[in-house]
């Protein structure tokens, strides 16, 4: 595979030299990726299911740690870090992510939910430093006005698209290099999905975005650049409007047009 | 018409087992009523004396009632780190492995070993070390019966945290990983607090199994008819008292008994209750 550039003249935040991933010898899910990805853009990763996007992106935080079978190799590097020689929890910390279906735990209040990362971390703060945590990552999620009256809750009484955005705010109060968001909004109604869309172009004035989707109109509005990756390997990335304009590869335009997904 | 059958043949079968069960209760009520009409129920629960001689005839629960608390609570105390230890293995850290369902089958295989085995054990095996250990001259008493009974308890109380442990979604696990948790930070503030209500309720159950066991706990106690004075002190359990003097009681005496039989199927069936009413309010995940 050839390595895929995109370069807007800055350096790259992450780096990923000839990333793979397997959950059984011999076989990759994901095959030698090699990209940069730069400093307060949105990049999504498309791509037809079992393409190796999740394992991907579960890669750049290490998760695939929990299940011994899985390998990754290659080399990531995070503001400068090879990810892959650091201590997995720093990892972690410096790489926030967002899953699939919201996932606040149920038997912390809402304003623990935020604080978990600290909470879990036995990282002890003062009762003012929590107080302004919450509320700022509260606010940049646009959740503070909704729940400022409630903070004592559970995080399970919020509806769905609620408890996503407050897990993307437990991500955020550990202040983040680097946002992963794996379908984030693929379990959420078209309201709340919305809701979160500008969320993300909110908080790419400060973060770093990358987000798995399935959904290519998603990708389109708002992302700055695309990942379409196909059985493993990644086949182009590219600026979105390139992309859905005029895509370079064959294998693109046809998921791109529907020829397949 | 079959079905028809078929299903009245299950009505009837589970309508006997209900009149079995009142006939139970009733049998216990009738036969108990004798000591209770004696002495009142509460004068019958509050009262320490059990003196069977026919001059001065006086008989009370209570120093049953609190040996059985002692070796109960005690023996629930014992087997906590080593059944959460054991639940933690096979519904954690092991979760699904083979290594892990061994470990069960053999827990699960010391739930199958029949009291008067560990009864023997306890006897010839454990009470030799409880002497060597200095805790009191013969080796019987609460502390010899309370540490067999929690070895007889750990598979009651583990299996089943075990299976509430592993109910804990993955989804949340993995969130609290993706915040830069450990391990071990993740079993303390995530998979304990979220199976808790379930793992509180299988230790309630092995209480119930602790206060009702029998034949190991006669074996061992010592069988002294006081209030224990301590976990060094020799004593019976309202079970051991029935087990040891049913065969050679009449009259008050045997009514005093079977209202002991009464009290520890009231205690027990309060205890289950709990542990159901504990395990409703884990339907929350």
């Amino acid at each position: 595979m050839e390595s895929v550039k995109i370069t807007n003249g800055k350096s790259p935040i992450l780096q990923l030299k000839a990333v793979s991933g397997s959950y059984s010898p011999g076989s990759y899910a994901v095959n030698r990726v090699t990209t940069d990805i730069y400093a307060n853009t949105i990049t999504a990763i498309m791509g037809p299911s079992g393409c190796g996007k999740s394992t991907l992106l579960r890669a750049i935080n290490r998760m695939h740690d929990l299940y011994p079978h899985i390998k990754t190799t290659g080399e990531i590097i995070l503001k400068g870090k090879n990810v892959l020689a650091m201590d997995p929890m720093e990892v972690r910390r410096m790489a926030g992510m967002v899953f699939q279906q919201p996932n606040p735990f149920p038997t912390m209040s809402i304003y623990d939910n935020v604080l978990a990362g600290y909470k879990l971390n036995d990282i002890r703060l003062k009762k003012r430093e929590k107080d302004d945590i919450v509320e700022q990552s509260l606010q940049s999620v646009g959740l503070w006005d909704e729940v400022k009256e409630v903070m004592t809750k559970r995080g399970s009484f919020l509806s769905g698209g609620q408890q996503q955005r407050l897990c993307i705010a437990r991500a955020l109060a550990l202040n983040p290099e680097i946002l992963l968001m794996d379908e984030p909004t693929s379990a959420l109604d078209p309201i709340s999905t919305n809701k979160i869309e500008e969320l993300l172009l909110q908080l790419k004035e400060e973060f770093t975005i990358i987000i798995v989707t399935h959904n290519m109109s998603q990708a389109a509005r708002i992302s700055d650049n695309s990942m379409f990756m196909y059985l493993g390997e990644l086949v182009e990335h590219e600026n979105t409007t390139q992309m859905f304009t005029k895509p370079q590869n064959k294998r693109t335009e046809e998921y791109l047009t529907g020829v397949f997904g | 018409m079959k079905d028809k059958i078929f299903r009245l043949v299950l009505f009837v079968a589970a309508l006997v087992i209900l009149l079995l069960a009142a006939g139970i209760v009733y049998a216990l009520v009738n036969r108990s009523v004798e000591a209770f009409g004696e002495y009142g129920t509460w004068g019958f629960i509050s009262n320490a004396e059990w003196d069977p001689r026919s001059a001065t005839e006086e008989y009370g629960a209570l120093s049953f009632v609190m040996g059985t608390l002692y070796t109960a609570f005690f023996s629930l105390l014992l087997c906590i780190p080593f059944a959460l230890a054991v639940a933690l293995f096979n519904g954690e850290y092991f979760k699904g492995s083979g290594f892990s369902s061994f470990v069960s089958s053999i827990v699960d295989l010391l739930a199958g070993i029949p009291s008067i085995v560990y009864g023997l054990w306890g006897f010839y095996t454990v009470r030799p070390i409880v002497i060597e250990m200095g805790v009191n001259a013969q080796g019987f008493g609460i502390f010899l019966s309370s540490v067999v009974l929690s070895i007889m308890i750990i598979p009651y109380a583990s299996s089943l945290s075990a299976e509430f442990l592993s109910m804990v979604p993955n989804k949340l696990k993995e969130g609290a990983y993706s915040l830069g948790a450990t391990r071990l930070e993740v079993v303390r503030h995530i998979s304990l607090p979220t199976a808790a209500s379930g793992i509180v309720a299988s230790f309630i159950l092995a209480l119930g199994r602790a206060l009702g066991e029998t034949m190991a706990v006669t074996m061992l106690i010592g069988n002294t008819n006081r209030i224990p004075q301590g976990l060094r002190d020799t004593g019976n359990t309202m079970a051991s008292v029935i087990a040891n003097q049913f065969g050679e009681s009449d009259g008050l005496k045997l009514s005093a008994l079977i209202a002991i039989g009464l009290l520890l199927f009231i205690i027990t069936a309060l205890i289950n209750l709990a542990a159901k009413m504990v395990m409703k309010k884990l339907a929350r995940i």
